[in-house]
């Protein structure tokens, strides 16, 4: 546990969670949100859930992001609200 | 986006020779590794749902870049149908065998009573066999899920 470590993934996933919900492009979106999952598996994995962590980075990061943008293929990029 | 709303419709998109050749090299050792997390996953980090992901994930890497065909034809449909369901048998059959003889719903003690084995060592043993279960019907459901998603539910061409 290195503090200094924590608080830098922190503040970089504050800034991913906060873009990816500003952000009106879709595809744009889920980039930013596999980075904010990728981040979030180097915190699990930094504070010693490495069970967690593989999780994160297999479904999270790997098969989501993926799956994401399958389904913005098959409907439109841009966000209307 | 362009690119890719094309290579959903079918459409030609060129062939990367570095990119399918790094991942043809690739997808063989993602699935070793998965059955490496899926076999230690009692004793270590990892376990049947990673293994299985990462199992899934390297079929879906194929059909990435290659096309959707040919991970149909590396993992065929009926295969993965067999498979899914296979691994949920596995997991509901250990867990009723051991109601039924005795114990609790997945109380894998109750198997010392038949195969004369330590108590300990069965419980190792069936949550190991339990984790192949789950392995199994969570990558067949991960492709599927890739599948239907990418191709609209025809299975013709896809993302």
């Amino acid at each position: 546990m290195i503090w200094q470590l924590d608080l830098l993934i922190l503040t970089l996933l504050v800034i991913c969670a906060i873009g990816a919900i500003t952000v009106r492009d879709l595809l744009s979106a889920t980039m930013i949100f596999g980075a904010y999952s990728f981040l979030m598996c180097l915190l699990w994995a930094e504070m010693g859930a490495v069970d967690v962590a593989f999780t994160e980075a297999t479904v999270g990061a790997g098969v989501s992001t993926i799956l994401f943008i399958a389904a913005i293929l098959r409907t439109s990029r841009r966000s209307k609200d | 986006m362009k690119i890719l709303q094309e290579r959903a419709r079918g459409g030609a998109m060129g062939e990367d020779l570095i990119l399918r050749t790094s991942v043809s090299l690739l997808a063989p050792f993602i699935q070793l590794f998965s059955l490496y997390v899926l076999a230690h996953g009692h004793y270590s980090p990892g376990g049947g749902f990673q293994g299985g992901v990462l199992l899934g994930a390297s079929f879906i890497l194929m059909a990435l870049a290659f096309d959707l065909k040919h991970s149909m034809q590396l993992f065929p449909l009926r295969a993965n149908l067999i498979a899914g369901n296979i691994g949920a048998l596995i997991f509901v059959g250990i867990g009723v065998i051991c109601a039924l003889l005795g114990g609790y719903f997945l109380d894998y003690a109750a198997f010392a009573k038949v195969i004369p084995m330590a108590v300990p060592d069965w419980r190792s043993l069936g949550i190991l066999l339990v984790e192949v279960g789950v392995g199994l019907g969570v990558a067949s459901i991960m492709l599927s899920l890739y599948w239907d998603l990418a191709s609209g539910g025809h299975l013709e061409e896809g993302l």
